[in-house]
């Protein structure tokens, strides 16, 4: 059975997400700063949780944004092969949510129309979309707004298969070393491993959107999480870069099928506002 | 060390500020971010004069979210200050005295404050509802055009931030991240 939906619905779901996303964190990153709270040691490292505590306080009471770059609009659709849209162009409804979320929820206007001319859009569009066909007649919808601070101290690196795992262990570090206190920690740290160029990125992106805290499936990326967790943390960078051992909140790795010539690594960094929010038509 | 200092700031009050000092700023500070910074190079460029005079200034690295009616400001954290390292130095030369932002800085920077006796603090990234709390008032003096990126005036009380860079050259940074 082909099932219908209106885009109308898209747009109006992408509206509220972004207005909710950048007002609240999701559960999973408010227990995530929580523990981070109690595990911290440093004294600055200590005043800086204690700040973004009261922070994500302020942002929910007063209805501000947690962080002032509320993003560039990242959003993924999931679409059940037996859903058929009507009403209009998905994509453009897409935009008009985001549109529409960025001016009402008094969201910033982050985004240049090309990338060399660098005029501001006025309106924080166009989104960034990735679209994939999945069984069903269902649409999951997740919207993640990216912050610049730490997506611009993200990396992608083509490794040789003959570095292997090591190789990956220092490609995330590496990335998180320069990435200092600019990338606002704590952090999230999106890994991808494997694919092709585009899609080790695409998999950092989406590991970024797996509920913080929640393992990989995988026994042996499982254990690699846990193990670059704790490297991530010896660091010392810890929040705000001011020193202590909570660098990072999570380190999530999604790995794919790659050529045998071949080891992408991409880690994408994320603030300690983690923006993720799912919702399923 | 904590200190409560008032800006505009005098160079007499930077010189004795060290890196991990904790600092409350009442008084007078501008906004500039990335278009800003580049209009303003271009104009000295050209040779004409820049919108503010930033002898003893502090700039903070930032560009708000949209006030809500009957509010000063959204919400106004600072953003990466590295960005601004190429045109710093120059702003510095002229009597720049002080900067609000976060994360590392050039060398080139770092020289700067340090032939200058100026100060460079970081303010909490991501803390932009709380910050905002701190900001009195707000008023778009130039470059109005480019919206968030606007210059802005921003009356500040007690806003909290951290000594990172100091006229000697110490970087609290440096040693964080070596582990
Ligand atoms: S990196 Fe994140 S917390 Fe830092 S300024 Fe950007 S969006 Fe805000």
């Amino acid at each position: 059975m082909i099932r219908e939906i209106d885009v109308k619905e898209i747009t109006r779901q992408i509206r509220d997400m972004c207005i909710e996303v950048n007002y609240s964190l999701s559960e999973d990153m408010a227990c995530a700063m929580k523990e981070a709270a109690d595990k911290e040691r440093g004294p600055l490292g200590k005043k800086v949780l204690q700040q973004l505590k009261e922070n994500l306080e302020i942002a929910k009471e007063e209805q501000i944004p947690i962080c002032q770059d509320t993003g560039m609009a990242v959003i993924f659709l999931e679409i059940g092969q037996d859903v058929h849209f009507i009403g209009g162009d998905l994509g453009q409804a897409v935009d008009e949510g985001v549109r529409q979320g960025y001016a009402e929820g008094y969201l910033r206007k982050s985004v240049v129309g090309d990338p060399l001319l660098r005029e501001n859009t006025k309106d924080n569009t166009p989104a960034v979309l990735h679209t994939s066909i999945v069984p069903g007649d269902r649409v999951k919808i997740t919207v993640a707004p990216k912050g610049f601070g730490s997506e611009n101290m993200s990396r992608i690196a083509m490794l040789k298969p003959a570095q292997g795992v090591e190789g990956v262990k220092q490609v995330i570090l590496d990335t998180v070393r320069e990435a200092g206190p600019n990338a606002c920690p704590p952090l999230a740290v999106g890994v991808g491993i494997g694919g092709t160029f585009e899609k080790a990125a695409l998999l950092s992106k989406q590991a970024l959107t797996r509920p913080v805290g929640e393992p990989a499936k995988d026994a042996h990326i499982r254990a690699l999480e846990e193990e670059m967790l704790e490297k991530v943390n010896a660091l010392g960078i810890g929040p705000g870069g001011l020193g202590g051992n909570v660098t990072a909140l999570a380190v999530h790795i999604n790995a794919y099928a790659t050529h045998i010539a071949g080891l992408p690594v991409a880690v994408n960094l994320c603030c300690h506002v983690n923006r993720h929010v799912k919702r399923v038509l | 060390m904590e200190y409560r200092i008032t800006a505009p700031l005098d160079k007499d009050t930077a010189g004795k500020l060290r890196a991990g000092d904790y600092v409350w700023i009442s008084g007078t500070i501008y906004t500039a971010r990335d278009a800003a910074h580049k209009r303003m190079q271009e104009a000295l460029d050209r040779g004409e004069r820049l919108p503010v005079d930033w002898k003893d200034n502090i700039i903070y690295y930032m560009g708000p979210s949209p006030a809500r009616e009957g509010r000063v400001i959204g919400s106004a954290g600072p953003t990466t200050s590295s960005r601004m390292d190429p045109y710093t130095p120059r702003l510095l030369d002229m009597g720049l005295c002080g900067m609000i932002g976060k994360g590392k800085r050039s060398p080139e920077v770092l020289d700067a404050i340090v032939r200058n006796g100026a100060v460079y603090f970081a303010a909490v990234g991501g803390a932009g509802a709380l910050l905002s709390r701190q900001i009195k008032k707000a008023e778009v003096v130039a470059y109005g055009d480019l919206g968030t990126e606007a210059i802005r005036k921003l009356e500040v009380e007690d806003f909290p931030v951290i000594v990172v860079i100091d006229k000697e050259g110490n970087d609290l940074y440096k040693n964080n991240g070596k582990g």
